[in-house]
Order: C-alpha cells, then structure tokens, then sequence
C-alpha cells in the first residue's frame, strides 16, 4: 500500500472517485505511515480512531455518490486549528489539555467536504518561530538531511505541517502564515506552501498570534492540490468581522498554464546582502522559465523592503501582547496557584509560556506603552501603509513579483536558536506580503549544492489567487522539481 | 453660578469643579460582540458565549442594534454622530476581564459633542457640555464571598455594550450633579436605550471632583468610581469638596487619585494613585474593522427618534399651561409624563397636574412605589379631575376619596366615583338643604351671632360649623354665601 501515501491530493480524489482506491485504504496507509515517523515528531496528537471513522463515513458518502470536494482526503492539522473534541494547544505549556467544544471554520470547512483529520500537526509556540524549535513538543525534524546526514529544521511556523506533507504523512496539511510560516517551511521541504489574501480564510477557531497579519493556508504536494485545498478552507464567515464577503472561485479552472503576455515583477531591493549565490541563481533561473512561457519580465522597486521586517517585529508582538493576555490561568490550560491573583498571573504565564513568546509579549508590550506608543506602534504602521503603497505601486507595472522565499536553505537543528536577530531574518522576503495583506505562494524549485530543496516566491494582487496559482503552475512545471527525502526516519 | 454654591473653608469660598463619566448599559437583547443574552439576575455564568470566555481563537462580531442605540443616544444628546469610529483594546489584567483587555473607543468614539439641559430648583435651566459618547465592553463581576479563600468570577456581564458618556467640567454643586445624572436617566429611558436602573447598576457614574477659589484654574481632581445612586453622588461629592478643602487649607495638596465612595459611612477612600494607575496601552483592536456608518442610517434612526424630556416639556407649557416646574417634574420620568397625559386627556390639564403631583407622585413616593404599580390608574385620576371639576367632590373630598382608592383597604383601586356613591360624599349644592343648616346653627348659637357682628371674622366659625354638620360635603362657597347673608355681612 505504500504507493497510496505517494498519491498527490488530485491523484488521491481522482482515483477514490474512479473507486480505484477506497478512503479506508488511504487513511490507513497515512496512519501506518505516521506511526513510523516519531522521529520527525510532525504530529503532536494522533486520531486514529477519529481517521477511520471520518474515512468510514466518505466511503459511505462515495458509494452513495454524494462525495465533496475532498471526500476522504487524509489531512494533518496544524495545532493552531481549534478541533472540536481534540486537544489543541498552540503547543504551548499553556493551554495544557484544552479541548475546545468548537471547530474553527477552515477545518469545518474542509470535513464538510470530506476531507479526514489524522492528527495535530507541531508548530512554534504559538506560531511565533522559523524553525518550529519553540514548541513544547520539541522540534520538528525535517525529512531532508544535511551534509553529513545532520539533521535541520523544517522551517516555522507550520513545521509540522511542511514536514508531515514532505515525507507524506498526510496528502495535504493545514497551516497558518503571519509572516512567513507558510512558504518559508515549504521552501524548507520542496513542498508547495499557499498563503491567501488576508480576509480570504476565516480566522475564526485559529489561535490568534497576530491578528492583522495571521492568514491560514495549505502546504501540499503541488501547487494544484494547493488550487484544491484552498477552494475548500476559503469563504466569508459572519463569526471574522475582517472576513470578506466575495465568492470562492474554482481555483483549480484557473491553472491553465497560460500566461502569455503576463507582466512579471521583479523587486530589485530583494537583492539582499550575503545571499547564497544559488539561491540568487534560482532566481535569475525563474525569470527565464517565465520568460519562455511568454511573460513579459519587469523591473519593479519595493523601495520600503527594508523596513518591513522593524515594522512586523513591532507590529505582530505588539498585536500578540494582547492577543496571549487571556492565557491567565483562569478559565481554561494550565494553573500555576499563587499567594494571590497577581502571584497566580505570573506563576502561570512564567511556567506556561517559552523564551520566544516570553520576548515577543515583552517587546509588543513596551511598544505600546504610554511613551513609545508614537514612536513604535504608530511608525511601525505608517511603514506598513508605506509598504502596502510600494506594492500597489509595483501593480500598475506588473501582475505578480517573483522573488526568492528564503535567503538560505533548511539550516542545521539549533543552528539559530541563540541569536533571535538571525532567526528573524528567514522572513525577510516573506513579511512584506502580510504587511501589505496579499497572497504569495512558495513552490519548490531547485536543490542547493547539500542537496536540500529551495523555493521561489511569487506573489499577487490581492484576491488574485487564480493568476497567482497559474504562474505558480508554470514555475512548478518548468523547474520540475521531483526531489523527495528518503525515510530514514522510518522505523 | 449661584454664590450659594460655594462651599466656606476656614480660609475663604471654595468653588466645586465637576465632570461626570455615566456609564449607561445599552437596552439590547445581546451583548456588544456576541449573541449572549443580557437579562439582569440569570444564574451566574448562564449568559457567556465562548467570545466572551474569551476561549482561543474566538472573534469579537458588532451587534448593530447596540450601535444603532449608540446613535440614537447620541441624537438625544444633540451631539456629533461620527461616522466613522474605531474600537481600541484598553490591555489590564483582572479575573473578571477575560480577554485581558476591554474593547473600548479611545481616539475616535462613535458619539462627539453635544449639551443637554438640566433642571434645577424652581424652573431655572443650566446647560451642561458632552465631550463624547463612546460604546464598550463591561466587565464580568467577581464573588469574593462565596469560599474562604478563593473567587469566584460570574461573567454574564462580560462583554454587555455600555454607554460611557463623559460630560465637561461644567458642574459647580452635588445638585448640578444630581441634575445632570437625573436628566442623562431620562433622555435614555425615553429614547429606550438604557433603562436608567442604578440599582441594578444599568446606569453608574464615575465622578471627578475637584476644588478651586472662584475664578482660579482649576485644581486636581479625584475620581471617584462607580457611585450607583442619585443619593450617593451627592453624598460623595459633599464629603470629597470637603476633604480636599481641608487638605489645602491644611497646607496640603491634592494628589490625582481614583477613589471609592462607600456608603456605609458616606466616605470616599483612595483605591490608587496616579502612580499606580494601569498604562492600559490602547491601540486599534486588528479583529474589527474601523465601525463606518452612512449618513442614510443615521436619518433612519432620527426619524424615528421618539419626543425627547426637554420637547415634552415645552409642549406641556405651552399646550397645557403648565408652569416650568410642574412640567419639569412631570417629564422627569416618561412613564410619569405618561401617566400624567393619559389622566389630563380630555379636561383640565392643570387640576390633573395638581393632583398627579400633589397625590399620585407624593403617595407613591411615601409608600415607596413606582408608577407602574400605582393602585389608582391614570384613568381613574381623570375621572376624579372630573368629579372634582364639576363640583360633585369638593378639593379636601377628593383628597379623601384619592386616599381611599390609594391605601390598603377595601376601597383599594375602586372607581372614584364608586366611591362617592358608596360612602354618600356627593357635594351638597341644593341650597335649601344648606340653607336648612346655616339656619339650624344661627338659631342654636345666638351669642355667636352677636359676636360675629361684631367681629366679621366670626362668619368662619359658621362655615366650621355648617360643614362639620354635612360631614363636608356641602359646597363651601355656597355655605359661605350663604353664612355671609343670614348674618347680614355681604
């Protein structure tokens, strides 16, 4: 059966819908698959038992003809999503076993098309990491290995997510991007990582890190299982007062491979310092493929590029300050008692929260206070209007940019982890997409010297996710890119 | 400003300087950004929706109808309807705040500037200033008497919309004060969108005192919290004017504070300093959209805006001949300008207001009720107004005939003129049966009749007589008449 756990999302629907393969078969091949890969400790909660049921029901569902969207597609969970009845924690120390009465909108979106839960994915705490080494579970291995079969992160955020879609421990994977966590553990992975609109995924039942900036989306195996995915978690939700009320259009209709006459953007302040020679070389590697699928290249300039990453490290601590404030140990996770309430407050939040969340909810709360409020929070603003203003900018040029996701490739486990400065600088080509609120999509596109994969950002108009998925499906078909890590991990 | 205003020191006048924050709860039937219901006394904990748990990932979504009031009040206030608001996060940590934060209006509240009128002693108008209108979240409520050492937090408040108008410095007295919270209770009852109950805690005031000498800027202020009755805002501010008088006069100054009133000894003490006050680190809250109103749904709303106390007010004047005082305290509440319109339809709207005023409202206050359990209804006033008007009761019998049908007993909510009948107190007009008894006294009291003489004033003792013998019921002008001509006076 281990062909099954090869299949793409669109080869896994097409053949339960040909009746070639039952959803039962495919959920049981993933679920075999997980329980070899503690090594890579992508999932933090496992449900089998709620996996076979789910399956159980979309065989039923396929026999009688009324399948959805994703009937019996076996997906992994981001622990960020709220799972109704299962345990979700942010992988944090602080929500200890909370188990929320409710589902958050993206998941529900996706099992009322049928797609079946296999587990809660790993993640930084609380979203706040690049290379998901913050989560009370420990961190995430990547499937890739180094030089010298040395072991590196999978990128963070979504590190679970990336991890468990590249050594397919699941067809597909929900994540979430606040600043990058979605591409930037794609490019990590060789796997394909889609960030929406802002507004365009409710954010509703998604532990919040920065409220502004969070943005769920898939990581997947190609981009048109991206196409696919997205059309299910998309859709305007009453219960997100920042949802947009606009229909969800057939994404996958849009990957056409045609973009002739497409205006392509690229950024010249992307040119970054120190960056790796390939990674440039994977660049100039995209403009041509672009170039000979008929596109017409641009020069563009994003001239505020280099403030965004000051401006987001104000703005998402400043937002998650707030937005952690209720982990207090009162209602709901962990409780550290005290002598009083104030001793209580801090016994929790001291035991509950790591050395990340700790720096971000200090650095988010001294920009907002009496004093500095003007000269961080407000001027970290006026930056972001000035960085979405560069974008609209660049569009009367262009129709999409393309630029590099990540300034490097997967580094080594702990590699980062002393110099939060270093650590921040992995979303230095990904945090101007959600200062400004666009879509932008990582696809894998090329193997450095290690060996280890890279991706190509492309990013769109806001609400462009048809164009920007049919230029990413000619970048994934020109770089052709078929790398896989091997299971060594497999036990 | 009345010089009967200022207060005496030991060392000169002092001038009181007042602001007022009411905190007005909106009338709704869901709370600010959740469907939970706001029904006051549920079980604890029985109205919480997961926003206002404040579970993960849960999403604050604005409940128009407690904008729409917002508005309205707004349009009552005759102030600035801003269309374009936002809602800021006001960050403290407290138990019974959940979230950690209160979803205020910081820099741009719904609601700018207005003025309102209030009513002091015998007609006369001062106009007081609003700076702002904004909405908001309440808090939960925390039990610290319900374990011996633990609390107990019921948030079926939680998240309830609020009202939070701040007045300008405008006032000089505890009964400026008074006022201005007695007119803000009216104008949002008769708008429906607070029910105005301080005991209930619908509608509290934080009050800033401060002193000066007349003319002088103004001094510090202390602001003292949650004061939830009329009775204790003036009682709150008399002692706070008075401590920081003596503070000053004392060599002392006065240092920004929040204070707590506590009615038990009608003190205010000091629950924290400038120093310890919270920097609350407002910014926009990024899960709501900045709140954009069109001009079109604001006209809807003041169209539909129902007579405000002031308009009535001037209509009772003018269409009733009412005094200023009489329809002031008619308009005060709109169940009793209610009440009284209802009783005055269709006669005279004078002696209805005398008696609403002079009986219904002095009966209801001493026996402690409220218009609505009334055992007289307002029709029954009408048709007393009317027994009284054309002469079947004399003024001192529908005094009685009002108590009867006010106080327990078997009368108790019997028609007026049930009773007239019943007890046989129908005004005696025939003159030949008054006659009969002006005559019957003249000829028992010849002595009196010499007096009276004399002495005109004597004639009084007659009508006594005269209407003690009819138990009251003869008219008394006709005896009057009557005592005047067998007497040879007139």
């Amino acid at each position: 059966m281990s062909e099954l756990t090869e299949l793409t999302l669109a080869g896994a629907r097409d053949a339960l819908a040909d009746k070639q393969i039952t959803a039962r078969e495919l959920t049981e091949a993933h679920l075999a698959r997980v329980a070899k890969a503690d090594a890579l400790n992508a999932y933090v909660l496992q449900t089998p038992e709620l996996a076979l049921q789910m399956a159980d029901a979309s065989d039923a569902r396929l026999a009688k003809g009324e399948a959805g969207k994703l009937e019996g597609i076996p997906l992994g969970v981001k622990d960020l999503f709220c799972t109704k009845g299962v345990r979700t924690t942010a992988c944090s120390n602080i929500l200890g076993d909370f188990t929320p009465p409710y589902e958050s909108t993206v998941t529900a979106n996706l099992w009322a098309d049928g797609a079946v839960m296999l587990g809660k994915l790993n993640n930084d705490e609380f979203a706040m990491g690049s290379s998901n080494e913050t989560s009370r579970f420990g961190p995430v291995i990547n499937p890739w290995r180094g030089a010298g079969d040395s072991q590196l992160v999978p990128g963070g955020s979504s590190g679970g997510s990336s991890a468990a879609v590249a050594a397919r421990l699941g067809v597909a994977a929900t994540a979430t991007d606040t600043g990058g966590s979605i591409r930037q553990p794609a490019a990590f992975t060789g796997t394909v990582g889609l960030k929406p609109t802002y507004a365009r995924c409710s954010r509703w039942g998604v532990v919040a890190f920065a409220s502004s900036l969070d943005q769920a989306g898939p990581i997947t195996q190609t981009v048109q299982d991206a196409a696919i995915m997205l059309e299910s978690m998309a859709g305007f939700d009453a219960k997100d007062a920042t949802s947009i009320e606009r229909d969800v259009p057939n994404y996958e209709a849009a990957l056409t491979g045609d973009i002739r006459g497409l205006r392509v953007g690229i950024p010249a302040e992307y040119r970054v310092d120190n960056m790796p020679s390939e990674i440039e070389e994977l660049w100039q590697q995209g403009i041509d493929w672009l170039k000979q699928a008929g596109a017409e290249i641009v020069d563009v300039s994003l001239p505020h590029t280099k403030y965004a990453l000051p401006a987001y490290y104000i703005i998402a601590p400043a937002e998650a300050s707030s937005n952690l404030a209720r982990y207090d140990g009162v209602r709901y996770g962990m409780r550290e008692n005290g002598a009083d309430i104030d001793d209580m407050y801090a016994s929790t939040r001291a035991a509950g929260f790591g050395d990340e969340v700790v720096r971000r909810i200090m650095v988010g709360t001294y920009a907002l206070s009496a004093g500095y409020y003007d000269a961080y929070y407000v001027k970290a603003l006026q930056v972001r209007r000035l960085i979405a203003d560069d974008f609209a900018k660049a569009y009367e040029k262009c129709d999409v940019l393309l630029t590099p996701t990540t300034p490097s490739a997967a580094f080594p486990i702990g590699d980062q982890t002393k110099d939060a400065l270093q650590m921040y600088l992995n979303d230095v080509f990904t945090v101007t997409v959600n200062l400004a609120g666009l879509p932008g999509i990582s696809v894998p596109a090329g193997i450095d010297a290690q060996g280890l994969p890279l991706g190509l950002q492309l990013i769109g108009k806001a609400f462009g996710e048809e164009e920007l998925l049919r230029v990413a499906g000619v970048v994934e078909e020109a770089a052709g890119f078929t790398g896989k890590a091997d299971d060594w991990w497999s036990v | 400003m009345a010089n009967s205003d200022l207060i005496s020191g030991a060392t000169g006048d002092w001038e009181i300087v007042l602001g007022l924050e009411i905190h007005a709860q909106v009338s709704s039937n869901a709370k600010l950004f959740s469907g939970a219901a706001t029904e006051f006394g549920a079980e604890p904990n029985s109205q919480v929706s997961l926003v206002d748990a404040a579970m993960p990932g849960m999403l604050p979504v604005i409940n128009e109808k407690c904008v729409e009031q917002a508005v309205r009040t707004g349009l009552g206030l005759k102030a600035q309807i801003n269309l374009y608001s936002v809602f800021d996060r006001k960050n403290y940590f407290y138990p019974d705040l959940p979230q950690g934060y209160q979803i205020s209006q910081f820099q741009q509240p719904i609601v700018g500037e207005g003025a309102i009128d209030i009513d002091l002693d015998e007609g006369t108008v001062k106009q007081i200033r609003i700076e702002r209108l904004h909405l908001e979240q309440d808090a939960g409520k925390s039990l610290h008497d319900q374990h011996p050492n633990m609390s107990f937090v019921d948030l079926n408040r939680s998240g309830v919309a609020l009202m939070e108008i701040v007045s300008y410095p405008d006032m000089r007295s505890a009964a400026e004060a008074q006022a201005y919270v007695k007119k803000i209770r009216a104008i949002v009852r008769s708008l429906g969108t607070c029910d105005g109950n301080m005991e209930q805690g619908s509608l509290r005031a934080d009050v800033n005192v401060s002193v000066r000498r007349p003319g002088d800027e103004l001094g510090t202020r202390c602001e003292i919290k949650n004061v939830n009755s009329i009775r204790f805002i003036g009682q709150a501010i008399e002692h706070e004017a008075r401590r920081q008088i003596d503070i000053i006069e004392d060599g002392g100054t006065i240092l920004q504070e929040t204070r707590l009133f506590d009615p038990k000894n009608g003190e205010t003490r000091s629950m924290r300093s400038k120093e310890e006050a919270h920097d609350y680190r407002y910014f926009p809250d990024p899960d709501l959209l900045p709140l954009s109103l069109t001009q079109d749904f604001v006209d809807r709303i003041a169209d539909s805006l129902p007579e405000l106390p002031d308009d009535k007010k001037a209509r009772f004047i003018n269409d009733y001949g009412l005094s200023a005082y009489d329809a002031g305290v008619l308009v005060s509440e709109s169940e009793n300008a209610a009440f009284f319109e209802q009783a005055a339809q269709g006669r005279d709207a004078k002696a209805t207001a005398n008696m609403v005023i002079g009986s219904v409202f002095a009966g209801l206050n001493k026996a402690g009720l409220s218009i609505a359990e009334s055992p007289v209804t307002a029709a029954q006033v009408g048709q007393l107004v009317d027994l009284q008007s054309d002469g079947t009761v004399s003024s001192r019998i529908a005094k009685e005939v009002f108590e009867l049908m006010f106080e327990d007993g078997e009368d108790q909510g019997k028609d007026p003129a049930v009773i007239v009948e019943e007890k046989g107190l129908k005004q005696v007009t025939d003159t030949g049966a008054i006659e009969a008894a002006v005559d019957a006294v003249i000829e028992a009291n010849p002595d009196k009749v010499e007096q009276a003489r004399e002495r005109p004033k004597m004639a009084g003792w007659f009508v006594g007589q005269v209407m003690q013998e009819t138990g009251g019921k003869a008219n008394p002008q006709a005896v009057n008449a009557l005592v005047m001509q067998k007497l040879g006076l007139d």
